[in-house]
């Protein structure tokens, strides 16, 4: 089994709103290994999207301790951070965020830039992640002219083109029909399987069900959660959660494990 | 991320805003097209006025009553042709002496007339001055020496007299009085605003008796040598003191006309171009207006680029360069407007307009700095936008 990409250790964090500190995240332990098949499962306003931010290096934690790519990302410095993201992460958002006006290819291409590929040398890997993705025909297409499921696929080649150790996939399907959501899982599930570490956000139960493991936030805590890795018996691994909760360090009260265990037992259902 | 790149990427958001950047760019091309036009017109009437005043003839020394500085007053001529006389024994020789007295007076010829500068002279002007004849011939020592009551007429005179007919040989009238005209000069056109072919030349002694005086406005010696010309005119100068104790007399040289005259005309440049730089500074502002917008507008762009691997610096970089891309296309397109208007102005109107090196890498070099210095507090916000704050902003 490959190293952990990500580890984090009782991260904090707390933003300053108008001299008002409130915390988003309180005391978060986590390990996404290389290969592993994650969904973080929580309320808006759960912390959810701020742990995502801070496991893709977009943010740092107040405090507690979080490796990327085995770097302790409170040391790094801005532009070092930006080349970590570059090298290890791999963003799909809900909103797609692609460029407009820009081909499908060059879209793809962007991390690339970044990494002071030349335009020659990009459009081979963007067109073969194209293809990958099953879009092959469309690279010279513009966003405005793809499906929405077609331009989240864009978005993952995207994230995949650096090849990076994790890909971070923030509601992926949040803003496709259920059909459409359910094709661009299966995409991700293939590339799980070739590898890649997939982190799922996301407050859809059902999404949540097909990963192999699951955490769950609430009030800036993991509240509950499935560590198993082998994603085989999903009620199953909701029994051990209550032990396993421990993992995030904090959370000893087993009633707040059970809850949590029990609200994906229902989800399941 | 390379700086080919860079401009790739500036280049392409300022065509996703087509309408949006040539407007922003109006500002820059008005700014730097009239920092080019003014300067080349104020350059070209420099050059003019030393080529008319080099045209005069070298080694020139002028004599006037009073003092030549500023501020003073002009004051009424005490110079007669005694001192003229005078003037002319110090010198040495009569050829190298002109006088001059001057009078505004109406010309008629037939049922025409015009309204000219009389001057009084010595058959020895174009001699000392550098002026040529197109039909006839000048006036002569006996003309002057016999007060006879023949003239010489600029050019702009006779056509105005006479239109495409040879004057020589015609009568006119002078304040009534009756002239011959033996000559025209070859035309000269404008200098310092005078138009110089609307002159009448006349013997200076015939010219008194017209005008009932015996004064001498001014008086010019042409100097054997360049050497000499200084201690020539303080001479003179001090013979004049000599005889008229209560006036001063100045002496002055071309290179102090030029000198004086390039001085005024450099600050007067100056100040045009200063004027038209404000407006390029104005044009900068709304760069930087635009860049502000430009760096909120795409502030998801912004987060996006930032999550999959852009530094602060790449995107710093990026708008940078979109703002000098904007300032410099202007620049350039208004260094174009700029040498096309002054051409414009030189070809269509008797202001003359010289394009010079200096003022077009300014003007370029002005236009790329103002977009660096406009560009960089946009370019500075946008680099240090938070990535997770960026993408979330709708």
């Amino acid at each position: 089994m490959s190293p952990p990409a990500i580890v984090a250790t009782d991260v904090t964090r707390t933003y300053d709103l108008d001299g008002l500190s409130v915390p988003a995240l309180r005391g978060v332990s986590l390990t996404v290994g290389g290969g592993d098949y994650l969904a973080i499962v929580g309320a808006s306003g759960s912390g959810k999207s701020t742990l995502m931010h801070l496991l893709g290096g977009l943010d740092r934690p107040t405090a507690g301790s979080l490796l990327i790519g085995g770097r302790d990302v409170t040391s790094l410095s801005a532009p070092e951070l930006a080349r970590l993201r570059n090298e290890v992460i791999g963003f799909v958002f809900q909103s797609f965020h692609l460029l407009p006006r820009t081909s499908a290819r060059d879209n793809v291409a962007l991390p690339l830039v970044y990494r002071g590929v030349g335009r020659r040398e990009r459009r081979a890997p963007a067109a073969e992640l194209l293809d990958r993705v099953g879009l092959g025909h469309r690279v010279d297409h513009r966003p405005n002219q793809l499906s929405g499921g077609e331009q989240q696929r864009v978005a993952i080649a995207r994230a995949l083109v650096t090849s990076p150790s994790v890909l971070l996939a923030d509601e992926p399907t949040g803003n496709l029909d259920s059909a459409t959501g359910a094709s661009v899982l299966t995409l991700l599930e293939s590339l799980n399987a070739d590898g890649v570490a997939v982190v799922l956000v996301t407050h859809d139960r059902e999404v949540a069900a097909r990963a192999h493991r699951q955490i769950v936030m609430r009030d800036g805590r993991i509240v509950g959660g499935d560590v198993l890795a082998g994603g085989d018996a999903l009620a199953g691994g909701d029994a051990i959660v209550g032990g396993e909760a421990i993992v995030g360090g904090e959370a000893l009260a087993g009633g707040d494990a059970i809850v949590g265990g029990e609200a994906l037992a229902g989800g399941d259902a | 991320m390379r700086l080919a790149e860079a401009w790739r990427v500036a280049l392409d958001a300022l065509r996703a805003n087509r309408l949006r950047s040539a407007l922003t760019m109006l500002g820059i091309v008005i700014g730097v097209a009239s920092v080019v036009a003014l300067v080349a017109i104020g350059t070209g009437t420099k050059q003019q006025i030393e080529r008319q005043v080099e045209g005069l003839g070298s080694n020139l020394l002028i004599v006037v009553p009073g003092r030549l500085e500023a501020g003073a007053t002009p004051s009424v001529s005490t110079m007669s042709l005694d001192d003229v006389d005078a003037v002319t024994r110090i010198v040495g020789d009569r050829s190298r002496v002109a006088v001059t007295v001057a009078s505004g007076e109406t010309v008629r010829a037939g049922s025409r007339s015009v309204f000219t500068s009389m001057q009084g002279v010595l058959e020895t002007t174009p001699a000392v001055f550098v002026r040529r004849l197109d039909r006839g011939s000048y006036l002569t020592r006996s003309d002057v020496n016999t007060a006879r009551r023949v003239a010489v007429l600029g050019a702009g005179v006779a056509t105005g007299l006479f239109g495409d007919r040879d004057p020589v040989g015609r009568q006119i009238t002078l304040d009534g009085v009756r002239f011959r005209v033996v000559g025209t000069f070859e035309p000269l056109g404008q200098s310092l605003g005078v138009d110089r072919d609307n002159e009448v030349h006349v013997p200076v002694t015939a010219a008194h008796r017209l005008l009932g005086t015996d004064r001498i406005d001014g008086l010019a010696v042409r100097a054997p040598d360049r050497d000499g010309i200084d201690a020539l005119g303080a001479d003179i100068v001090a013979t004049l003191g000599e005889r008229h104790p209560e006036t001063d007399f100045s002496a002055v040289t071309q290179e102090q006309i030029l000198g004086v005259l390039g001085d005024i005309l450099g600050v007067l440049t100056g100040v045009l171009a200063a004027i038209a730089g404000i407006s390029l500074l104005v044009g900068g502002v709304g760069v930087s207006n635009i860049m502000l917008v430009s760096v909120r507008e795409r502030t998801r762009e912004i987060g996006l680029r930032k999550a999959v691997g852009a530094r602060p610096r790449d995107i710093g970089l990026q708008f940078l360069l979109e703002a000098v891309l904007l300032t410099t296309l202007g620049g350039i397109l208004g260094m174009a407007l700029g040498i096309a208007a002054a051409l414009l102005v030189d070809r269509l109107s008797p202001v003359p307009a010289a394009i010079t090196w200096w003022s077009l890498t300014l003007a370029f070099g002005v236009s790329a700095v103002v977009g660096i210095v406009f560009g960089v507090v946009p370019a500075q916000r946008a680099g240090r936008l938070d990535p997770v704050v960026a993408l979330r902003t709708e």
